[in-house]
């Protein structure tokens, strides 16, 4: 199984300076290929549909997923409830390549998240601060995702995440090394791990973006704060136009620093989609499994 | 010496690490203006060769780099990279820097549940550790393309002139001896 954890971790890398986009269809999951998409999450609906709609949110069917799966040739994510290891054992049959363990579903287990380490197919996870993520990885996710605040169009959380999280491993890497019994009782997670991050100055996994990214100017942002690569969600189905947009995205996590470049890519997109602020929302999803 | 690794999209940092753990110097190509800086070599790491492929050309890099190969430039491709090299790909139709003569096969161990780490002799260099990440494998090599290295009868490592291609990943290994081939290329074509 060991070896299976770091192939897991390995696929990781491989989508690093990239882009993972949710798409709806097979049609969508062609544009979004075509617009140079890493990989990407195969869901019945987007965040802010999930979050209009309301009710109890599950996986998606999984022929609709097979349908993604035959139409584009870069790896296919998907997402299960939070502790639902029933519905990652179905989409672990179908060979998905990567299974979203995601707060933007309903919660099925208010307590326990799924024990990754029993599953052969990888698993990326939320978190908000680096005690989440720590926890996730013991877990066995090979993957880090920031939570933000799915479907909203608004950057303010994931931003917030990711700070939270680089200004932890800052902390950590300078502290001496008998301080990190009493952060790895605090954080709630393994010494080893967080003897990783002292020595390393990172997690042990790949470390994304998610959660309200609408726009080039906003990849560049996270990129610059220490993401290694972006989830766009309804930011780019939810847009006036999706192919263009798409594609911005992609060259802008590319060429994060580049503000001039950075400024071409931005003219003439269309409408982004319509943000919601995080005080005029009902719902934290970012809340959802600790 | 000093390397371009194409940093489109990928696995670059990895490879870069890698090579500054040798002592070679590298910098990041990203966009045309960092063409400017001249490489004795050039190295495509592993991502998705489509998002490489695509932004190769929307970037403005295609031309330029095409060419530094067509003259002889070592390059060194690893798994996206093999696929970007490759003259053809048996089951996609897009063709990208298409400047060696392999036919491939793209995500031939299928999805990442394929996905494995193997031990296998690499000519000239002795039993690596290879690890492979929704891998392709070669087909069939043309003209004076040389087979460097077989998994199970399949394909994984060739070289023609000076373009080398591995469809697993010797960047994410400790073992440094795929790279040290690779500067020995470079140092070779340099007397």
């Amino acid at each position: 199984m060991e070896n299976r954890y770091e192939l897991n971790k390995n696929l990781a890398q491989m989508l690093k300076g990239g882009v993972i986009m949710d798409v709806t269809t097979p049609e969508q999951a062609k544009i979004a290929e075509e617009a140079g998409a890493c990989a990407v999450m195969a869901l019945e609906r987007i965040p802010a549909d999930i979050r209009a709609a309301g009710g109890v949110s599950r996986m998606s069917d999984p022929k609709m997923i097979k349908g993604i799966q035959e139409a584009v040739s870069i790896p296919v994510m998907a997402k299960c409830r939070i502790g639902h290891f029933a519905e990652a054992q179905i989409l672990q049959a179908i060979e998905i390549d990567y299974i979203d363990e995601s707060e933007v579903l309903s919660p099925a287990d208010d307590k326990y998240h799924i024990d990754k380490t029993k599953f052969s197919v990888p698993f990326v996870c939320g978190a908000k601060d680096l005690g989440e993520a720590l926890r996730r990885i013991n877990e066995g996710a090979s993957m880090i995702r920031t939570k933000g605040e799915p479907g909203t169009g608004d950057i303010v959380q994931a931003v917030r995440h990711m700070r939270l999280m680089q200004s932890e491993i800052r902390r950590i890497s300078s502290m001496a090394e008998d301080e990190l019994f009493d952060v790895a009782k605090q954080l709630q997670v393994p010494y080893d791990l967080v003897l990783y991050v002292h020595d390393n100055k990172k997690l042990p996994v790949v470390n994304f973006a998610a959660g309200g990214v609408a726009t080039p100017a906003d990849a560049a942002l996270m990129m610059q704060l220490g993401a290694e690569g972006v989830f766009v969600g309804s930011g780019i189905f939810k847009s006036g136009n999706p192919k263009k947009r798409a594609a911005a995205i992609v060259k802008a996590v590319t060429n994060y620093t580049d503000a001039k470049l950075l400024a071409e890519l931005s003219e003439d997109l269309g409408e982004a989609m319509v943000g919601i602020n995080e005080q005029e929302i009902a719902l934290l999803m970012a809340e959802r499994g600790k | 010496m000093k390397i371009g690794v194409l940093a489109l999209q990928g696995a670059f940092a990895e490879h870069r690490r890698m090579l500054s753990s040798l002592g070679v110097e590298s910098f990041e190509i990203r966009q045309k203006r960092d063409l400017e800086r001249s490489y004795d070599g050039l190295i495509i790491p592993g991502g998705e060769s489509t998002v490489q492929g695509k932004l190769l050309i929307e970037l403005d890099l295609f031309e330029s780099i095409r060419k530094d190969i067509l003259s002889d430039v070592p390059v060194f491709g690893t798994c996206a990279g093999l696929l970007l090299l490759a003259k053809e790909i048996e089951n996609d139709n897009r063709k990208h820097l298409a400047t060696m003569d392999i036919k491939a096969v793209r995500n031939a161990y299928g999805r990442q549940l394929g996905s494995f780490h193997a031990k296998e002799r690499f000519e000239g260099v002795g039993i690596i550790p290879m690890t492979f990440i929704r891998a392709p494998y070669i087909a069939e090599t043309y003209k004076n393309t040389k087979i460097l290295a077989k998994v199970d009868d399949k394909i994984v490592a060739a070289r023609e002139g000076n373009q080398l291609v591995t469809a697993f990943h010797p960047e994410l290994t400790d073992d440094v001896s795929v790279h040290e081939y690779f500067i020995d290329m470079i140092r070779r074509r340099e007397k």
